[in-house]
């Protein structure tokens, strides 16, 4: 006869937190959450000390006080009264047009380079290739000083305009490409105008209604819609119209030369185009890769399935390989986008002011205050791209394969 | 069948016909020149400006290259000898060479020492990079490197990098006693060992400080290419086992050590690479106790190796992803414990298939070393951005230096992402 009893209950022993693999892993994180602490406030100690003998104390009121600097390129009011707040909102405007221009230059060069570089012709694809290596293999950096300085060295100076022998012209007589920036006409938005942008935007929806449509009648009666002509027709044709009608309440502000340099219209200073432009040829070449990976990755069974159903050459682009190989490509596409935010924070080397240059420069050398200026500086970096791999998670799980 | 058609045919052919040769457009330069130039009108049209293209460029190119002037000693002189013929002014490159290296500071009488720890450098890199034509003993020497660069480098007495040496392998022979008992106890003992060879060897060297002695040269004295050359090969050699702890640290069961692992990644890869070069400028010195003056090379180094650690700890972290979980069962399989199995079945797969990954940051990291110049360290880009540019001799020669910053970057980093497409291919077996 056999009894069966429960095990005998072990007493704890001490030498278990180290031995037994059931409590060794809490001694372990017991010890690195003692290490942590003890670093934290190894750190946090000689910050107080050390603050204590610098007679500072960790405080925003900087923030509210008048900068006394100016900002050449700003996106809002902003003069040398304002605060230091809003020096850094301005710089963070600033930071955030790079970023945003510079994504949509990259890409666009990247989406021509990377499909080039898969072309039959030779002497295209191998340009290409340097292109993509020369610009992946120099830091950003010296691209952003080399840039900067050949808009400096290479496009007139406003006083090359004047005079009756004037060396530079503008082009259309509204752009004007000089070494000190870009000028182009600024749109003045009258009475009534509000009535256009209403009815641009109406139109927008409109195009869009009509797509859904045309593709709800093709999938439920087989019945094709043409979409491209109606769709350009509904985005002018209205807009037109309504403009016309409303008495022209948009005008064009031109630049004109007055004095020693160009008045009026918009202003883009040479240290933002250079930085967006430098920024994002380096970024394309990167981009470029991932777009060639991408397409590379769908395999030529795909390609020729489509074809054995019978669809022409551009529904198999558009229906088939597209698809699939933007699941290939978004991800690292935005990783891309993040780095060139991050990198549009070497602004500071061409002298655009972006938040790097109004927080962490100047506003930080003028106040001392190093710690929450860099602080601040890190915290919207911080925020800015975990938004964006927020939005990237996001989308990976929208496209992942939905497989059994 | 065939007499009767022999009768029926009038003429039969018995041989074969020679073969002709294919027309002229569909053989040799033309056919690959139609196929590759001219296939369709759209890639004539491009072909066409591609070729227009490459002729601008070379036209204006060859003339500044090929009549260069090359030993003048100030920009001035220079357009005096072109005299208004197209032609850079390369003077700059010969007679400022040493400072674009070496920065402004070093003392020039030393210049063999930097030059002689690059060279070995390479000694020192064989084993590890081609270790499969190197034989094993040079990586003694590769352990002795980082000591003997040191005190090239930086110099001083040869017994500060021997006592540095002296306490590691302390460490290691306290460690392998005392292993099979503990293997927490035994990594405890050999940090103590080491502190405590550190210690002694610290008054040793203090007391005699003039043996086998180089003139000493200060952190902030370097600079040129040499800055960018330290920063890069220390800070990545520095971040791949910090990275590999990280990415071990991520994927670690235990939430404590995995949430520590998890914000201290994420939070260096938000943040752009110059915010912490500020924060080794301007903050660090916070967080330092009173009175510590750490050189900012140091700094930098420090605030360089957790930037890229982080990023190597999450290309690390994709190779472990990507291993099946076979493997992992296996090792649990063998009885091997977890450090076993991680160091001989688990990582030698991950950090494999991590290869391009991480020549990837390396790549990235070397170029980053450029940002130094922000915080105004003298790296190559600082030297020709400040002291080279400003100089009243050297002021408004653009071309030529930004040129050769180029030509310094890309081999190196070119280099480097060829080397790892070899060695992917050598090592790859098809299975993982």
């Amino acid at each position: 006869m056999s009894t069966l009893t429960d095990p005998p209950v072990e007493s704890f022993r001490l030498s278990q937190l180290i031995n037994d693999t059931r409590y060794r892993s809490y001694t372990f994180q017991f010890i690195a959450l003692l290490c942590l602490i003890a670093l934290m406030s190894y750190l946090g100690l000689n910050l107080v000390r050390n603050l204590a003998a610098a007679g500072l104390n960790i405080s925003y009121d900087f923030l509210g006080k008048p900068a006394g600097y100016d900002i050449n390129q700003r996106l809002i009011e902003y003069d040398s009264q304002s605060t230091h707040m809003r020096a850094a909102v301005v710089g963070v405007l600033n930071t955030l047009l790079v970023a945003v221009l510079g994504c949509v230059m990259a890409t666009v060069i990247g989406v021509i380079v990377g499909v080039l570089r898969l072309s039959k012709n030779w002497l295209i694809s191998k340009l290409m290739a340097i292109y993509v290596e020369i610009f992946r293999n120099v830091p950003v950096l010296i691209w952003i000083l080399i840039v900067m300085q050949v808009f400096v060295a290479i496009l007139p100076q406003p006083r090359d305009f004047r005079g009756d022998n004037a060396t530079a012209s503008m082009v259309l007589d509204s752009f004007a490409f000089t070494g000190r920036g870009f000028y182009s006409p600024k749109p003045i938005f009258g009475d009534g105008s509000a009535i256009v942008i209403a009815a641009f935007v109406l139109s927008i929806i409109g195009i869009f209604l009509y797509r859904a449509h045309a593709r709800k009648m093709l999938f439920q009666k087989g019945q094709m819609l043409p979409t491209f002509w109606p769709s350009i027709a509904m985005f002018l044709v209205p807009t037109i119209l309504v403009f016309f009608l409303a008495g022209q309440p948009i005008t064009l502000e031109y630049p004109e030369l007055k004095g020693f340099n160009f008045q009026g219209g918009i202003f883009a200073r040479n240290s933002l185009i250079a930085l967006t432009f430098a920024l994002s040829i380096y970024t394309a070449a990167f981009i470029a890769e991932n777009v060639r990976a991408g397409i590379l990755a769908i395999s030529k069974g795909q390609t020729e399935a489509a074809a054995s159903l019978g669809l022409r050459p551009n529904r198999i682009m558009n229906l088939v390989i597209l698809p699939q190989a933007l699941r290939v490509i978004i991800p690292p596409l935005i990783s891309q986008y993040l780095n060139l935010t991050k990198n549009s924070s070497l602004a500071i080397a061409v002298g655009y002011m972006d938040l790097t240059g109004t927080l962490g420069g100047i506003t930080l050398n003028q106040t001392g205050r190093a710690i929450e200026c860099v602080l601040l500086l890190m915290l919207f970096y911080l925020t800015i791209s975990l938004a964006i791999s927020g939005i990237m998670n996001v989308y990976n799980n929208a496209v992942k394969l939905k497989e059994r | 069948m065939s007499d009767t058609h022999a009768q029926t045919v009038a003429f039969v052919r018995d041989t074969m016909l020679p073969e002709q040769a294919p027309p002229t457009s569909e053989a040799g330069a033309v056919k690959w020149v139609r196929a590759n130039l001219f296939p369709d009108w759209f890639n004539a049209i491009l072909t066409v400006v591609a070729l227009f293209l490459i002729y601008k460029i070379l036209a204006g190119f060859l003339p500044w290259f090929l009549g260069g002037v090359w030993t003048t000693s100030s920009l001035a002189e220079c357009r005096e000898v072109l005299d208004g013929a197209a032609g850079g002014c390369f003077s700059v490159l010969t007679e400022r060479w040493n400072q674009l290296l070496f920065g402004f500071k070093y003392p020039p009488d030393q210049y063999w020492r930097p030059t002689l720890a690059f060279v070995l450098l390479f000694v020192a890199a064989a084993p590890l990079l081609f270790a499969m034509y190197v034989p094993k003993k040079v990586l003694f020497f590769t352990a002795l490197y980082p000591f003997l660069a040191f005190w090239l480098i930086w110099g001083g007495t040869i017994l500060t990098p021997i006592v540095a040496l002296v306490g590691f392998i302390a460490a290691y022979a306290v460690f392998k006693k005392v292993e099979a008992q503990s293997f927490a106890g035994a990594l405890g003992a050999a940090v103590v060992a080491a502190f405590v060879v550190w210690f002694i060897g610290g008054f040793l060297s203090g007391a005699m400080s003039g043996l086998l002695a180089l003139e000493p040269v200060p952190s902030r004295d370097m600079g040129g290419f040499m800055l960018n050359f330290i920063l890069g090969t220390v800070c990545v050699s520095l971040s791949l086992p910090i990275g590999i702890l990280l990415a071990l640290g991520r994927q670690s069961h235990m939430p404590i050590i995995k949430w520590i692992c998890v914000v201290f990644i994420e939070f260096i890869r938000g943040v752009p690479l110059i915010t912490l070069l500020f924060v080794a400028n301007v903050v660090l010195a916070y967080f330092l106790p009173p009175g510590s003056n750490f050189d900012l090379i140091l700094r930098v180094i420090i605030m360089i190796t957790m930037f890229s650690s982080a990023y190597i700890a999450e290309v690390i972290r994709g190779g472990l992803a990507a291993l099946p979980k076979g493997q992992y069962e296996a090792a649990d399989s063998l009885g091997l414990d977890y450090a076993q199995s991680m160091r001989l079945i688990i990582m030698p797969q991950a950090l494999k298939i991590s290869i391009p990954g991480i020549v990837n940051v390396a790549v990235g990291l070397f170029k980053d070393t450029t940002l130094v110049s922000v915080i105004s360290m003298f790296d190559l880009v600082g030297m020709i951005r400040g002291p080279i540019l400003a100089s009243t001799e050297w002021n408004g020669v653009y071309w030529e230096l930004w040129g050769f910053a180029i030509l310094m970057f890309f081999p190196v980093c070119y280099g480097i992402s060829q080397y790892s497409q070899w060695l992917e291919r050598k090592l790859a077996t098809d299975h993982r």
